[in-house]
């Protein structure tokens, strides 16, 4: 298989190094080498947090500006951070919930203006899908399970050769049985949003 | 049962680096481990430590990386297979037990994993470590991937114990915090009691005794040489005459590189897993016939000086490029892109990098630093010293989570280098200038580097304040204990030292403890202790609430809110202390209640008393 390379960009506690070890665990279970690293600097105390995803065959753990072919944004003003990642070829699936830094928090710098900066980069990638992952995850009973919608809506754009329920399984078997349910639910709003959302 | 005591050879299992390098030590059959944390080498001690209570495995946190280098030793003189794990700068705390370690050699293994971190995700340095293969004369070994580093951990302990030399396995973060199938081999068995056998004129090293054991690991470096060339970790892959080596993750990318400039057959790669001695010999194989070679290796040109030399030494004039303006840096981390596009150019091939999207019309992102947590009563007392001392003050500070009191609008730190150098360096700026200073230490880097500064300072009369930081744990790294910290609550027996009690032993005649969340009386110790001449102790002692959170027994405390009908926006809370619970809208301070952890310190300078408590019925709605 050609070398699909995924990057994951999140906030510190939104989850992403979970979903980067279920979406690992799902492609091993499909039979699909992988690799993937993290970069989580100090993640607990607020910073940003990155996974990168490689599958296929290589031996590379990295993704260079211009090489990503899926971006997977936790959070709107992550996604145009690393933009740079992606080509005209790339998918982004970005959610639209927004954790604003501290400093803006405390009217110190300003949140970009997201909705055009993503309107913008739509027009320059393959495709731009955009869900609000934290309702979804409210919806599915708990805000700390956006980062199973993200990763649902992955599973769901029909990007991966893994089935949704090799994905489905991995929830079951690698996250805490107290969440499976929660997780299960939020993994699927994920996957049905992404087929009804607003593409850019 | 731990997942990584999973005796199912042939069976593979998703892991972290660092807990494939645990694995291959259990594998191998490790009896005794110590280390001090360190990113990003962290999670391997973790891994011991979490097997050391399920089995009889020896492992301990050791107040620093000399100590559990030595621990380590100790038991490694017994014939136990031992590890020490330490991050890049901890090879240098470690280091002069580890260069006259090589002359003694070791019975049994030992093992050392040096995590170098180029691009500093959290290190202050990206120094390469293994010039220390040439400095002490050990071997070292790099994997190139998760997987390898499971392996080349077995193969280290083996190359150990033949060489009865200690060997080092250099990682990278990209290594160490990268994930992948591990194919799992059979678990070793632990030998976990040891024998010692007394050779005074062996393994004491005086001079007589050294002049002796220099030669000796002059001809251990020699065998080492030979397995190196031998060594399947240097191996050779393609015929072509253009020639690229390459290492740990480097490896990876170059071989990507090759794959989709669809070069493969042009080119020979030579992956040295075996870095020190240098396979030199297997080197000429690869030179032989070579056109032109490219190095590939972060940081400094280790393997291209040797490279030259083995050139130079065999008689070849080939072009041999590395580290240059258009090829590759000394700086950070490489990325694929950057290795293809060198390769690239080297070899004057076609290749068309991918284009990024156009980024400059997109909005300017505010940066995430990282902050000092909500509650954390490092923020709480350098507001109070800030309160005393302003900018007047000089203040060399230390490393651990309080390095982030460097940040607006604490402001509090001045010089920074290493583990303890925030005292070591205060008489220095102290007697120069005749200012005051104040220089900042955390509890777990007061028993790693602290103490013997402080009684340097003492006995040589200086005038300084020192600030422990005392939170209880060792924060930076994920709570791990320290010499400082009771562990009943995990059944652990060990006996806590009280730092107060340290510090007056070393002499210090002025010692203040507070609890940094009763503000005023924090300020007036300061004062008070600001008044004293000599070196002067405050120790501001109250929990991490990260690590308060997972013991037993807490419950969150009340937490707090702004009464916009007080509130005339002085805005000293967020001028003064900043804490990431505060948000401002609509032009007024706000406290998220989710974030609030209930410290009060907001509540204590308040100047209008506007912070009151959000009772239990508030907070259910």
């Amino acid at each position: 298989m050609k070398t699909t390379r995924i990057m994951i960009v999140a906030v510190g506690g939104q989850g992403n190094i979970l979903a980067a070890r279920v979406l690992g665990e799902a492609a091993a279970a499909s039979g699909i080498p992988f690799r993937m690293s993290e970069f989580h600097g100090m993640a607990q105390r607020g910073g940003v947090v990155e996974s990168m995803v490689l599958l296929g065959e290589g031996k590379g753990y990295c993704i260079a500006d211009g090489e990503t072919d899926v971006l997977l944004g936790f959070e709107p003003s992550e996604t145009i951070r690393a933009a740079k990642k992606c080509s005209s070829r790339s998918v982004v699936i970005t959610s639209t919930s927004q954790l604003p830094p501290f400093t803006v928090a405390m009217g110190q710098d300003r949140y970009p203006d997201v909705k055009q900066a993503i309107e913008s980069m739509a027009g320059h990638v393959s495709k731009l899908i955009t869900l609000d992952a934290t309702s979804l995850a409210l919806q599915a009973g708990s805000a700390q399970a956006g980062n199973m919608v993200m990763l649902g809506a992955l599973a769901g754009s029909g990007i991966l050769p893994i089935e949704l329920k090799t994905f489905r399984n991995m929830i079951r078997t690698k996250t805490k049985p107290q969440f499976t349910e929660v997780n299960l639910i939020a993994f699927d709003l994920g996957t049905f949003a992404v087929n009804f959302s607003r593409t850019e | 049962m731990h997942i990584l005591l999973r005796d199912k050879p042939g069976e593979q299992m998703l892991l972290l680096g660092n807990e494939a390098i645990a694995r291959g030590a259990l594998e191998a059959g490790v009896a005794f481990a110590a280390a001090y944390p360190g990113t990003p080498s962290s999670e391997i001690a973790l891994q011991f430590f979490q097997i050391s209570r399920e089995t009889d495995l020896y492992f301990e946190y050791s107040a620093n990386e000399k100590v559990s280098l030595e621990m380590a030793a100790g038991a490694a003189m017994c014939g136990l297979k031992t590890m020490a794990t330490m991050k890049h700068v901890g090879v240098n705390v470690a280091a002069d037990a580890l260069m006259t370690l090589a002359y003694t050699g070791i019975k049994g293994a030992l093992v050392v994993v040096a995590a170098d971190d180029p691009f500093m995700f959290s290190s202050q340095n990206e120094q390469d470590t293994r010039w220390y293969g040439k400095l002490s004369g050990l071997p070292i070994l790099e994997p190139s991937t998760v997987d390898e580093a499971r392996e080349m951990t077995v193969k280290a302990f083996e190359l150990s114990e033949m060489l009865e030399l200690p060997v080092i396995l250099r990682t990278t973060t990209r290594i160490n915090h990268a994930s992948g199938m591990v194919t799992l081999g059979p678990l070793g068995k632990r030998t976990i009691q040891g024998h010692f056998e007394k050779k005074p004129m062996d393994y004491v090293c005086i001079p007589a005794v050294s002049r002796r054991l220099h030669p000796r690991l002059l001809d251990k470096i020699a065998r080492a040489a030979a397995f190196s060339d031998q060594s399947s970790l240097n191996r050779i892959e393609g015929s072509g005459k253009w020639g690229i080596v390459c290492n740990g993750v480097s490896y990876g990318y170059v071989s990507d590189a090759l794959n989709e400039l669809d070069m493969t057959d042009r080119f020979r790669v030579l992956r040295v897993g075996f870095s020190h001695p240098f396979p030199e010999n297997r080197v000429r194989q690869f030179l032989d016939g070579c056109e032109t070679v490219l190095v590939a290796e972060e940081g400094e040109p280790y393997m291209e000086e040797a490279i030259r030399n083995c050139a130079q030494r065999f008689g070849m004039m080939l072009p041999i490029h590395g580290k240059g303006e258009t090829l590759f840096s000394k700086l950070y981390e490489f990325d694929p892109l950057m290795v293809k596009t060198v390769i690239a150019s080297c070899f004057d091939l076609p290749f068309s990098p991918p284009v990024p999207i156009p980024v400059d019309t997109l909005p300017q992102v505010p940066d995430r630093p990282p902050n000092l947590c909500p509650g954390c009563p490092h923020r709480a007392t350098y507001a109070a010293v800030r309160e005393v001392f302003g900018d007047e003050a000089i203040y060399p500070t230390d490393i651990g989570c309080y390095t982030l009191g460097l940040l607006p609008p604490l402001h509090m730190g001045d010089f920074l280098i290493a583990m303890g150098a925030g005292i070591g360096s205060a008489g220095g700026f102290s007697r120069a200038t005749g200012r005051k200073v104040v220089a900042f230490i955390g509890d777990s880097t007061f028993f790693h580097s602290g103490l013997s500064p402080l009684a340097s300072a003492v006995y040589n009369n200086h005038d300084f304040m020192v600030v422990v930081l005392d939170n209880g744990t060792t924060g930076m790294t994920g709570h791990q204990p320290h010499p400082g910290v009771d562990l009943t609550h995990l059944n652990m027996d060990r006996t806590p030292i009280s730092i107060e009690s340290a510090v007056k032993g070393l002499g210090v005649k002025k010692v203040i403890t507070v609890n940094p969340f009763k503000f005023r009386k924090t300020v007036e110790a300061v004062r008070e202790l600001s008044r004293f001449q000599g070196v002067s102790v405050l120790i501001a002692k109250a929990g991490c609430p990260l690590y308060e959170k997972t013991l037993p027994g807490f419950r969150k405390k009340q937490v707090f809110q702004v009464n916009p009908a007080k509130c005339r926006s002085h805005k000293d809370c967020v001028g003064k202390i900043a804490c990431p619970a505060f948000f401002v809208s609509e032009g007024m301070v706000k406290i998220d209640t989710e974030r609030c952890t209930g410290c009060t310190v907001c509540v204590q300078i308040c100047p209008e008393n506007a912070i009151l408590p959000v009772s239990r019925k508030e907070v259910r709605q």
